[in-house]
């Protein structure tokens, strides 16, 4: 195996071999490995460049707090840029690449900006790139190519996700002491306990730590504690699993990667889930971060958290280097000693920047390691990686360390303290305060239903983690509503003393030149947190901006407390007076894949399909989206141009006989003793005066005055009318309907209830079209004498009761005939089967549209909310007395005055097509800006006619009858002489429809 | 996402439901003054803090309801049925 890995010790699972390829050269692992585990056991020290500088980086932590080592995994679609190699669970197969360099991660010709970088100070490409701002893109081309990050797969991602919504009395996150210990308690007491932990495994710092619960190895409690809590049915663990927002009421929303450890997912398996878990009460057990402390050149490969070298040698029996110098500030780095001993490195000495002694636990974890007190390592020197330290002694406040001697290593341990993982509390709008005794900030004052524990609330003794949690555990179940009825028993770990942690921000300035990176990821030094001071930038939001510190994928997890300890050093203020930046979801990068989840493509939003769809689709009509419904455009014949077999159909319809699907249409059923009373006041018009049995064109305004919607209504019995609105307004008129109901008239008795979906519809239309109908129903019941214009009757059709309405949108004689929706295909061949004899074809929405054109009705392109009824030429269908919604406002001057654009019909003089949307202009303007008087709404050519027509809201246009306008269209560059005439083109006296 | 107490089927997802605004504005009469039908129609406060507003169960009972709500910190105080004659 690697030489840097030992034979025994660790987790593994030593007899699974494991290949995998970095930047093209094969290597190999075991089963439990982590890609960064596996390419330190095999020495590979420089795993990509820096952001900015393109210096040489290598593995720096153990977990997501990983700032510098990120590749793209993986190849082709499945290629991902920017991920942490100490996050990859290792796969057979694994390939993976280093980015941002090139064209070797070891000689890279971006690294000039590294010999440049005291031209490349923060704010640099602000400052030098802004003017003139033209040549931005240009310079933004070279920009990103030079510095950046990963690049993503370019082909579509062949992956499923999905979401899933979890529900639970408490959610745990985070499976390290702290949350095991909540979750044995919580879940003790019947509630349901959901557990989450990013890792695949949990145990959090018991997995690499050598520590004593319950007078045994912790780590057999670890296992115990799984097993335990794996068998309770009330307990639910989720791992692998991040939670990276908290939104209110407790809605924590979390991302599950199924898959991810997989070379890829199983078949049927979706690699990623987002899930969106409401829980009663959250623990928050999520841990803390160790920090770095910015020295010269602490950037290089080599130097990294101690923690992180303590994980890879006791979880994976990897020495990060064969002859270490550990640096810190705190106690907790000494176990990293003992570690390293236990896979063969060699400890040269423990630098400790306090003066005074650490406690006794570290003592005896130093063993014989040479231990230089009140000392810091100034700088590292070598040229790919650490080679050697030079280590001085502490001087005056601010002033540089005197260099006393240098130590040749390989391996840097370094720890400046632990930060508490408070992101999730932050998101919660939690406050947060400055806790001097570890330099951090800490959960401030409770929020309800929320609890933090352990160490992500400060507390880093084992003993106090366990007791915080099982107390956490205890009530917030409690508060969930349930009693722990056994009394439970709490885990118990050595209270250990442990000496004083001393903030250590930075060390001091030993030499212009010598780089103090704060974040590794965004090449971000103390020199240039000096500068953005020194330009003024004195809040923590500005310096964040400016510098970009801890705006990299890892948002700083290690360095951001770092960097605005260092602005507060140089305002002379305290931590908490320069404040922190605010924390915002996600925690972790968030694949778009999982976010959209199963909505994209054809899933994006629903389709809607008419009862008769299928018919449709046999018959090879063309189908049309038509807001969310597929509608039937026209039913092409063999042969056929699209423009013919649109003007057939409508030729056929005024001549013979059509019929048309008009299902979409919004229907609803207005019941009570009060439903003409209410329609009256929903409706311009009246409605209590209207006969059983008859139906009314019906009006409706917003109450801003302006037409809302309209619809044909009928009243079905004295108490019940059956309502129909525009296919796009189908929903909203009921909502608005509901609102009056409901809210602003509850005195009236009415009740609503929408019957679109149930009730299909179609439109029998063409001189013909009673002949046809008298085959269906009988000719006593289709007589005019039965069935007058705007009259309604029930009947039979294939035995399927029906409801025929005597309407007509086309200006020809006309029915429509409502079935209920199961039926409508049946009862719609029965029709087609009846008319064979009278030629019936089917016609769609296309020549739909031209026949409303020729007959003048509106629709939504009229109906654009800007119109008033009487601009439609409804003015008299508004009822004098009585209140109606939308009255009052309409009676205001600006709605009643003289020059608003009125309805009116156009036909082209010159024979040439009217443009859709054009402006109506007095003269022809040769494409100069002219005043325009109005626009055209709808166009088309009408073979009735044999013209193109078109209709148009022009100013004071029922005055202008005859007059010649322009339809003018800068787009097109077309403008075209325009007759005004009257809308109505087709059957203006109605003797059609009536005859 | 908020929880939303729907007075006749509990607490719902947000998603199920419509917001329309302020509860407190009453539709004048026919009679009021220009400016009452005015402030009706388009005037309304954007308080920072507690506010009562409408609700539709849209995706439910297709019941409009009152929600007291504190704009600023997102919590639902209570809920109620339109208030009937
Ligand atoms: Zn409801």
């Amino acid at each position: 195996m690697g030489a840097f890995r030992n034979s025994s010790g660790g987790t593994l699972d030593r007899t699974q071999r494991i290949r995998f390829r970095f930047d093209g050269k094969q290597y190999s692992g075991f089963q439990g490995d982590t890609l960064a585990s596996a390419l330190l056991a095999n020495g590979v020290r420089v795993v990509g460049r820096s952001f900015k500088y393109h210096r040489p980086r290598g593995v720096f932590g153990m977990g997501v707090e990983e700032p510098s080592a990120m590749v793209r995994l993986r190849t082709g679609a499945r290629a991902e840029p920017n991920v942490r190699v100490t996050e990859v669970e290792l796969f057979d197969g694994l390939e993976a690449h280093s980015q941002h360099c090139w064209p070797s991660v070891n000689f890279d010709l971006g690294a000039i900006a590294n010999v440049m970088s005291p031209l490349l100070p923060a704010g640099f490409y602000y400052k030098t790139f802004m003017w003139p701002a033209t040549k931005w893109m240009f310079y933004e081309h070279f920009i990103r190519k030079a510095a950046g990050l990963g690049s993503s797969a370019t082909e579509p991602d062949p992956d499923n996700y999905s979401r899933s919504y979890e529900f639970c009395d408490v959610l745990i996150v985070g499976a390290g002491p702290a949350g095991l210990s909540a979750a044995l308690s919580a879940a003790s007491s019947g509630a349901k306990v959901m557990l989450v932990d990013e890792t695949p495994d949990g145990g959090g710092r018991l997995r690499f730590d050598d520590e004593v619960i319950n007078d045994g190895p912790a780590d057999k409690w670890l296992n115990e504690t799984l097993r335990e809590l794996s068998k309770m049915p009330n307990f639910e663990f989720r791992f692998r699993t991040t939670a990276f927002g908290y939104y209110d009421q407790n809605m924590v929303v979390a991302l599950e990667r199924v898959s991810d450890h997989l070379p890829e997912p199983e078949p049927g398996q979706v690699r990623q889930r987002v899930l969106q878990i409401r829980a009663k009460q959250v623990v928050l057990a999520s841990g803390s971060i160790e920090r770095s402390i910015p020295f010269g050149y602490n950037d290089k490969p080599g130097v990294m958290l101690a923690s992180a070298v303590r994980g890879y040698a006791l979880k994976y029996a990897v020495a990060c280097g064969r002859r270490a110098v550990v640096f810190t500030n705190n106690d907790s780095a000494y176990a990293t000693v003992t570690a390293l001993h236990s896979v063969g490195a060699q400890v040269v000495a423990v630098v400790d920047s306090r003066t005074q002694s650490p406690g006794k636990r570290a003592l005896e974890q130093l063993g014989d390691a040479k231990l230089i007190q009140g000392s810091v390592v100034i700088k590292t020197k070598g040229l790919r990686s650490v080679q050697a330290v030079e280590i001085g002694q502490i001087a005056d406040e601010g002033d540089s360390p005197k260099k006393s001697h240098t130590i040749r290593c390989d391996l840097v341990c370094v720890s400046g303290g632990w930060t508490p993982t408070i992101h999730l509390f932050s998101h919660a709008q939690g406050k947060l305060n400055f806790d001097d005794s570890i330099s951090a900030f800490v959960p401030g004052a409770d929020i309800p239903a929320l609890h933090v524990v352990g160490s992500a609330n400060g507390e880093f003794s084992l003993a106090a983690c366990l007791r915080q949690g099982s107390d956490a555990g205890i009530e917030s179940a409690k508060q969930a509503g349930y009693e722990t009825t056994a009394s439970v028993s709490i885990p118990t770990a050595p209270e250990e003393s442990v000496g004083d942690m001393e903030p250590l921000w930075s060390v001091p300035r030993t030499g212009s030149r010598v780089k103090r990176f704060v974040d590794i990821q965004n090449d971000v030094t103390i020199d240039d947190i000096e500068l953005a001071h020194t330009e003024g930038f004195v809040s923590v939001e500005h310096l964040k901006r400016y510098t970009t510190l801890g705006m990299g994928t890892d948002q700083g997890r290690t360095s951001n407390i770092n960097g605005l300890a260092n602005l507060a050093r140089l305002r002379k203020a305290e931590v908490p007076e320069v404040g922190h930046t605010t924390f915002r979801p996600p925690y972790t990068p968030v694949s778009l894949g999982a976010l959209a989840g199963v909505d994209f493509s054809e899933h994006l939003s629903p389709v809607r399909r008419t009862p008769l769809h299928q018919w449709h689709e046999r018959n090879h009509a063309h189908l049309q989206n038509s807001g969310v419904w597929k509608r039937p455009a026209y039913y092409p014949r063999t042969g056929e141009s699209v423009q013919d077999a649109i003007l057939r159909e409508t030729r056929h319809v005024r001549e013979k006989v059509g019929i048309t699907d008009v299902s979409s249409l919004g229907k609803i059923d207005v019941q009570g003793r009060d439903a003409a009373e209410f329609l009256e006041r929903i409706y311009i018009n009246r409605w209590k005066s209207l006969q059983i049995g008859r139906c009314r064109y019906g009006l409706m305004l917003r109450e801003d005055g302006f037409v809302f919607d309209d619809g044909t209504s009928t009243r079905l019995s004295e108490n019940e009318f059956y309502m129909t609105t525009t296919t796009a307004n189908a929903g909203p008129v009921l909502e608005h309907m509901e609102i009056y109901a409901q809210t602003v008239w509850p005195e009236l008795h009415v009740h609503l209830t929408s019957i679109s979906d149930q009730w299909a519809g179609m439109a029998l239309a063409g001189p013909f079209s009673r002949n046809v109908l008298n085959t269906v129903i009988g000719e006593q019941a289709a007589s005019n004498e039965n069935l007058p214009y705007m009259g309604v009757i029930n009947a039979r059709i294939a035995d399927v009761p029906v409801l025929v309405f005597r309407v007509s949108f086309s200006g020809e004689l006309g029915y429509e005939i409502h079935i209920p929706s199961r039926q409508a295909e049946l009862v719609w061949e029965t029709i087609l089967a009846a008319g064979q004899e009278w030629e019936i074809a089917p016609y769609g929405l296309e020549a739909m549209t031209i026949l409303r054109i020729e007959k003048g009705h509106v629709v939504a392109a009229e109906l654009d909310g800007r119109t008033t009824a009487a601009d439609l030429g409804f003015g008299r269908m508004m009822k004098p007395d009585g209140d109606y919604v939308g009255k009052r406002l309409a009676e205001r001057s600006a709605l009643t005055a003289n020059g608003r654009k009125q309805l009116v019909g156009i036909k082209s003089i010159d024979s040439s097509p009217i443009p859709r949307g054009a402006q109506i202009i007095a003269e022809p303007s040769g494409g100069k800006p002219a005043q325009t008087f109005g626009q055209v709404t709808s166009a088309c050519f009408s073979p009735h006619l044999n013209q193109e027509i078109g209709l148009a809201l022009i100013k004071d246009g029922r005055l202008i009858y005859g007059k010649t306008m322009y339809a003018a269209s800068p787009l097109t560059g077309r403008e075209v002489p325009v007759e005004i005439v009257h809308h109505i083109f087709v059957d203006a006296e109605g003797e059609r429809v009536r005859g | 996402m908020l929880l939303i107490p729907c007075p006749w089927c509990g607490k719902r997802a947000q998603t199920e439901f419509t917001y329309r605004g302020d509860a407190t504005v009453e539709r004048p009469d026919l009679a009021d003054s220009d400016s009452q039908w005015y402030d009706y129609v388009y005037t309304r406060d954007n308080p920072r803090g507690e506010h009562t507003e409408w609700w539709h169960h849209t995706g439910g009972c297709r019941k409009w309801f009152k929600v007291r709500r504190n704009t600023w910190t997102h919590e639902v105080i209570s809920s109620e049925p339109p208030v009937r004659d």
